[in-house]
């Protein structure tokens, strides 16, 4: 049952939502319950900052089911600054060059659409970051 | 006196506002449907929802960008409250999509809020009174549209998407304390949208004097009087906005000059973004007002209804506004789109 897979997943898909280790302080993305640095059980929640860079990209032209709305899109691996690596998709950048080591944020917006009797289902991809024309606070860094 | 204000003091204590990236201009339209570059639409452009986006992925932006604002314990919000006319779903809230997304579930109300364009304004005034009552210490009020227009119709000009999320919270931590709301709301069936319907119906000029100004400026009068305010006393004034030319007539009958709505006037570069439109415009003084300084904001719903709230900006704002996004940031981030790609994006083409 599709529902209850993707019910199960929301928490980490809508906000970013990994693992901490206790022992060697890996973090862990996604969930695993076990630290794959130090084998030790890794059950802490730890909320990524969103923050990250493109390592790999490609434009998906011909889409899986499900995601035809959306194509043509872009997949990225993106290297969280926390270190893990996440495979998700590029948005907001029709028009934008896309590089390796682009700054990129994590936004939550809609994977799919499951038609007008199906539900929606929302999760993060990544997004060129917004430059502030003012200076930020520090507390956007801590948050 | 119809005026409203609780016991307990109370303001906002984190905002945020959001606004798609893709652009629409007015010239683009008119191209489209009237085959010439020459005539002027009542807005440059509006802003336009990516294929990934919706009324509930909007609200969390903003939602985000307050919480950044307020540094409070998402566990600590007691509501969350979405007003909007395009909400994703017919049944099933954009509200708990929020509240779960930011952390604040599961000890929080949760519902959507539906009153055309006063829907995030009426949500605003049920969180101040929930907060102001003691039931709760903060609770989360948003306005947010991906506004739907007719091709060829008027309202396509002008019907755009974004919005705004206010925390609301104690008076001591806030960055703008309520001094007074009011609400002035008859019948009057100026535009609507029957269940299954795709676009809005209006009524023409209708939506004007029975509709945008009767409210509006009865609103704004009475909250005026009641608290012995004059126009001069308000460094920003924020109206609806429609469109540039409402908010600033408004302006004009009530005795504002036209340098106080400018701050807060943000239809021209994003369109009416309905439930947003007003919210957005206060998120947007917000970002400039200084401690001291009095802002009126007066919002309009078809239907028909406006809820007025004077508010006094607190010290606090300086530090907590620079926490986030400012609401120029976002409507500085454009990318021009075409007619064909427009309809892509608001699903006018059918696929099946």
């Amino acid at each position: 049952m599709e529902i209850a897979r993707h019910w199960r997943l929301q928490r980490h898909r809508y906000s970013l939502v990994g693992e901490m280790c206790n022992r060697c302080g890996e973090k862990i993305f996604p969930a695993r319950d076990v630290c794959p640095q130090c084998n030790a059980p890794a059950k802490t929640p730890f909320t990524f900052s969103g923050k990250g860079e493109v390592y790999s990209y490609s434009t998906v032209h011909h889409p899986p089911e499900g995601f035809e709305h959306f194509a043509p899109y872009v997949v990225a691996l993106v290297r969280l600054v926390e270190g893990p690596l996440v495979a998700a998709q590029l948005t907001d950048v029709e028009g934008e060059k896309i590089e390796i080591g682009m700054p990129v944020e994590m936004v939550t917006r809609k994977l799919r659409d499951d038609g007008s009797k199906g539900t929606i289902v929302y999760g993060y991809k990544f997004r060129p970051v917004i430059v502030s024309r003012t200076p930020l606070g520090a507390k956007d860094a801590a948050l | 006196m119809n005026v409203m204000k609780p016991h307990r003091d109370v303001g906002i204590v984190g905002y945020g506002a959001y606004v798609p990236r893709y652009r629409l201009p007015g010239s683009e339209i008119s191209r489209m449907w009237d085959g010439q570059q020459g005539c002027m639409p009542p807005v440059k452009e509006k802003s336009v929802p990516g294929l990934d986006e919706d009324v509930a992925t909007m609200c969390l932006e903003a939602a985000r960008n307050a919480l950044k604002r307020a540094a409070i314990d998402p566990l600590r919000i007691r509501a969350v409250w979405v007003g909007s006319e395009s909400h994703p779903y017919a049944v099933k809230p954009t509200s708990t999509i929020v509240a779960e997304a930011i952390g604040a579930v599961p000890h929080t109300l949760a519902a959507d809020w539906q009153f055309a364009c006063k829907a995030g304004t009426e949500a605003m005034q049920a969180a101040l009174g929930f907060v102001g009552s003691g039931m709760a210490d903060y609770a989360l009020a948003l306005g947010m549209d991906t506004a739907q227009g007719r091709p060829r119709d008027a309202l396509e000009y002008t019907a755009g998407a974004g919005g705004a999320a206010f925390l609301v919270g104690p008076a001591e931590e806030s960055v703008a304390v309520l001094e007074g709301s009011t609400s002035y709301v008859t019948d009057t069936a100026d535009f609507w949208r029957r269940q299954h319907e795709h676009y809005p119906a209006h009524a023409g000029r209708f939506t004007g004097e029975p509709g945008y100004f009767r409210h509006v400026l009865a609103a704004a009068s009475e909250i005026m009087a009641a608290l012995g305010r004059k126009p001069a006393d308000y460094a920003h004034v924020i109206f609806h906005q429609p469109n540039t030319k409402f908010p600033r007539k408004a302006g004009r009958e009530l005795g504002f000059k036209r340098e106080q709505l400018e701050a807060g006037l943000l239809v021209n570069e994003i369109g009416n973004t309905y439930a947003g439109a007003a919210m957005i415009g206060l998120t947007s003084v917000l970002d400039v007002a200084q401690p001291g300084e009095r802002v009126l904001m007066v919002s309009f719903g078809s239907g028909a209804g406006s809820d007025g709230f004077d508010l006094r900006v607190t010290d606090a704002i300086d530090t907590r506004r620079t926490y986030a996004l400012s609401t120029l940031d976002y409507v500085a981030r454009r990318h021009e789109i075409d007619y064909a790609t427009y309809a892509r994006h608001r699903e006018k083409i059918r696929m099946e």
